[in-house]
């Protein structure tokens, strides 16, 4: 076959580009891969799931499995991405006067993937899962506005993920960061395939984010139950609502940045090129005025789930809620004035570069007053020490210390010594694994009774937790040190053998915190194989403020049997004081959307497109395009998009749920974590 | 929740349950719409730094506008904006599927006008060797006009999706809610196109 049409068939694509790798730890990585697939595929097949998966998830439009899928998608990925942070350690620590265990270029590619999933694979889906699971709960709603739509941004997250998992087993990915800077992610310094896989990758998740940030403001503003004012919602729903705001400004910035490189690299035009006018600042322009942004975007939700957590397991009301409102609005307006102290020592003016440190340092006001609410919550309050708890309490500690050295790099003058130092590794891990990670992992151990029905096991979450929070600090406090010492970022090696005492140390926390990824594992393997113990289907295993509790665990398909009323903050706690929590509705046909599998299909579509786009197969890319845009159009023609629940299966649900709670007896708190519990709270006075 | 919460959300006369349905399928919509001008706006922001040092010793911005060909495509795509209205009175106000037809038909013309104009732009530029990989602002300027048009092209293809339910199944209340978000897609990129018009053109034939 000539040339010509060989690229015409599979484009760049060769079979040098599949396993067997160079690199033997590139190698193990996509036989993992490689395995993980198959493993998954015939246990699916020899256990005869398909068909459950299929009609039951896959093609699923309700808002708590999506939630779901969102949430499976992120432990996936981080799994990989919490694994390629152990290996740069392991490198770092191994590579003083030393070549190390990878070569420099696979180094680059491990931070780069590293970064990108964390964030656009991990932190991104974790937090809209969990959003998508609890908002509508909370606010008293069947669904969210648009489920078709979600299920499209769930899928094309899931495309880009995968894309990113193809990476490591065909061709390699980019080299250039998560935040893709050229001139080096231009052809002349990144040909390959590399960067556009983090291109593609990227853009697909940013258009699932925008899509899912526009559904979870709609369903906000226009499907609160009656009576649920604004300030009636749980804080959780606010800052659900200020990170959808944020997503629906910031992600467009995201999607100009990538597709301007792409024109760059596919068609030769001169966004970001050093020649011809390009203009490489425009980029980080671009680049943080979606990056920025973005670190509320992850930050929000995990304040609300803190705000949640402390309110719920110290028995109290939540301290300041208006606030914490205000503040989470401050933040969310403040978050796009500050996007250039990504970038202080790029040449602007020292007056530009004063104007955005002092903007910078407002952000820690309204952040302090939520602190201060925070602890007002806890003070006073019968705090149980759940698993939440202890993340939520290791968060406001290990928070500060990062606020304050956000501070510190606030200053232009400080920032331009420590700028692309281990020290700024240091600040923004600070930020975002107690600021984002802990809380997602809050959420998952607070919500996870709500969504299959028993109790994740304590032990094991505590286990999980103690290597969190001990890993954190050893992993990152040493870092700090060494980025004032002068050690810089992304260093594949380093030259001066002080470091090394310091690099080890931050090994361990990195094999601890590896270990604390496995402990959830153990706890969620031993939880299952456990659950008739752990069983709270009535559904407040611990007397829950919020709506979300006032529904079986797991809730049905349509939420609520019958929509409730609201005249409240704290509508469930009202409820159950009123003595109206467990009453017998007048039930009704309930409509929800029936099952589409168009949406899985579009995002296998656009992943299609996005692989042929990545290996220049340009049939392949048409195809999918043409394909994604096809199966839009078909669904405007599909009048039949809903179904109905009739009232009698409606009553004969919720009648045997109220039997289970005449039967049930009401658990205390200090039994909270024993079989004692079956998701019925005894009433506190 | 009153029938009468947006002045602009009459699916059909007096009929207060389809607006309160209808309402976050249109309010989502403008939702969306801000979410394409923030992207619309990043490009103008692109252009503005392009045009200012993006020049590379290529053709300037006064060298490449062409006012004619801008004041008819802009006369083209704001009547299209005009009989895109006259086809929401007729959905409005008239039960007459074919009036509804006939004024979006000869919005959908005028639309494909503007785009053959723009074309015929493109190809004269690229002809006098003006392409978008000459020079940085030449890249700008062929991604802001190239974007619009794209959007403009989707909008088209949309409208003959709208063609081709009303024929299968007549004027029901999905095809209305569709249109009314096409309308506002529709207007939207004629805004767009208003300040393409300004910054690009008129402010190009000046330096």
């Amino acid at each position: 076959m000539s040339d010509a049409a060989l690229y015409g068939l599979v484009g760049n694509l060769r079979l040098s580009d599949f396993p067997p790798k160079h690199d033997l730890i590139a190698n193990c990585a996509a036989w993992v891969v490689i395995f993980g697939v198959v493993a998954t595929l015939s246990a699916i097949t020899v256990m005869g799931w398909w068909r459950a998966l299929w009609t039951q998830w896959l093609t699923a439009l309700d808002h708590k499995k999506i939630g779901i899928m969102y949430i499976v998608v992120a432990f996936v990925m981080q799994v990989r991405a919490i694994v390629e942070a152990a290996l740069m350690r392991a490198q770092q620590a191994a590579a003083v006067n030393a070549p190390g265990v990878v070569s420099p270029a696979h180094f680059a590619e491990l931070f780069t993937t590293h970064g990108t999933i964390m964030i656009f694979f991990m932190a991104m889906p974790f937090l809209t899962g969990v959003i998508n699971y609890v908002m509508p709960l909370q606010i008293g709603a069947r669904d969210v506005a648009f489920p078709w739509l979600n299920a499209i941004g769930l899928w094309l997250t899931t495309a880009g993920a995968m894309l990113v998992m193809a990476s490591l087993v065909i061709g390699q990915f980019s080299g250039g960061g998560w935040s893709g800077y050229p001139p080096f992610t231009q052809t002349g310094f990144s040909p390959g395939e590399g960067v556009d896989y983090w291109i593609w990758s990227v853009g697909l998740a940013s258009l699932g984010s925008t899509l899912s940030g526009i559904n979870i403001a709609v369903t906000i503003y226009k499907k609160r139950a009656p009576g649920m004012d604004l300030f009636c919602m749980p804080l959780f729903c606010w800052t659900a609502l200020c990170t959808s705001i944020l997503m629906i400004f910031a992600m467009p910035a995201l999607t100009v940045a990538t597709s301007l490189l792409a024109l760059d690299r596919y068609a030769g035009f001169h966004f970001f090129t050093n020649d011809l006018g390009g203009n490489v600042m425009n980029y980080a322009n671009l680049f943080w005025l979606f990056g920025h942004p973005e670190v509320y975007i992850l930050i929000l939700p995990a304040f609300g789930v803190y705000s949640e957590v402390f309110a719920n397991f110290s028995g109290k009301r939540l301290y300041g809620y208006n606030s914490l409102v205000y503040a989470t609005m401050a933040i969310a307006v403040l978050s796009f004035t500050v996007w250039l102290h990504h970038f202080f020592t790029m040449g602007q003016s020292a007056d530009v570069n004063a104007a955005f440190g002092i903007a910078t340092m407002l952000i820690a006001i309204p952040t302090g007053v939520k602190v201060y609410d925070w602890l007002l919550t806890l003070l006073f309050g019968r705090i149980r020490f759940s698993t939440a708890m202890l993340f939520g309490i290791a968060f406001m500690v290990s928070f500060v210390i990062g606020g304050m050295t956000g501070v510190m790099l606030a200053n232009p003058p400080i920032d331009f010594a420590v700028h692309n130092s281990l020290f700024l590794v240091a600040h923004f891990h600070n930020m975002l694994i107690p600021g984002l990670l802990f809380g997602m992992i809050a959420a998952y151990q607070m919500w996870f009774p709500k969504a299959f029905g028993f109790r994740l096991c304590e032990r094991w979450g505590k286990v999980a937790f103690w290597c969190w929070g001990i890993g954190f600090y050893l992993a990152f406090m040493p870092l700090y040190w060494l980025g004032l010492s002068g050690a810089m970022r992304r260093s594949a090696q380093f030259f001066e053998p002080q470091f090394l005492p310091w690099l080890i140390v931050a090994l361990m926390g990195a094999v601890l915190m590896v270990c604390g990824t496995g402990a959830l594992g153990v706890q969620l393997i031993v939880s299952i194989r456990s659950r008739e113990a752990r069983r709270v289907a009535i559904g407040d295993p611990w007397d829950g403020h919020g709506l979300e509790w006032a529904t079986p665990s797991p809730p049905p398909e349509y939420n609520f049997a019958v929509i409730p009323n609201v005249s409240g903050r704290d509508a469930f706690t009202m409820m159950k004081r009123a003595g109206t929590a467990y009453a017998l509705p007048a039930c009704e046909d309930i409509i929800v959307p029936r099952s589409s599998a168009l949406p899985m299909l579009i995002g296998a579509a656009a992943g299609v497109a996005a692989f042929g786009l990545v290996w220049h197969i340009w049939w392949q890319a048409v195809a999918g395009v043409v394909t994604v845009w096809a199966l839009v159009i078909a669904r405007s023609f599909d009048a039949d998009t809903q179904r109905t629940i009739p009232a009698a299966e409606v009553e004969r649900d919720t009648t045997a749920w109220l039997a289970g709670v005449a039967a049930a007896t009401p658990a205390p708190r200090s039994r909270e974590m024993t079989p004692a519990n079956a998701g019925l709270a005894e009433h506190q006075a | 929740m009153s029938a009468r919460r947006h002045p602009g959300l009459s699916v059909a006369p007096g009929d207060a349950h389809t607006e309160s349905e209808a309402e976050p399928v249109i309010f989502g919509f403008w939702v969306f719409l801000m979410s394409d001008v923030v992207l619309f706006a990043l490009l103008f922001a692109t252009y503005a730094a392009m045009r200012a040092q993006g020049i590379a010793g290529g053709p300037t911005p006064r060298a490449i506008t062409d006012l004619a060909g801008a004041a008819i495509e802009t006369a083209l795509l704001l009547t299209s904006s005009f009989t895109f209205g006259m086809a929401s009175l007729a959905l409005k106000y008239r039960d007459d599927t074919r009036r509804l037809a006939r004024w979006l038909a000869i919005t959908g013309l005028l639309g494909i006008a503007f785009l053959g104009m723009e074309a015929r732009d493109f190809a004269t530029l690229i002809g006098h060797g003006a392409v978008p990989q000459r020079s940085g602002f030449l890249s700008a300027h062929f991604t802001l006009l190239g974007t619009h048009g794209l959007h403009v092209a989707a909008g088209l293809v949309w409208m003959a999706v709208m063609f081709a339910r009303i024929a299968i199944a007549g004027v029901d209340d999905r095809v209305r809610l569709a249109i009314m978000r096409l309308a506002l897609f529709w207007h939207m990129l004629d805004i767009v196109w208003v300040g393409i018009f300004t910054f690009v053109f008129l402010y190009g034939a000046t330096g």
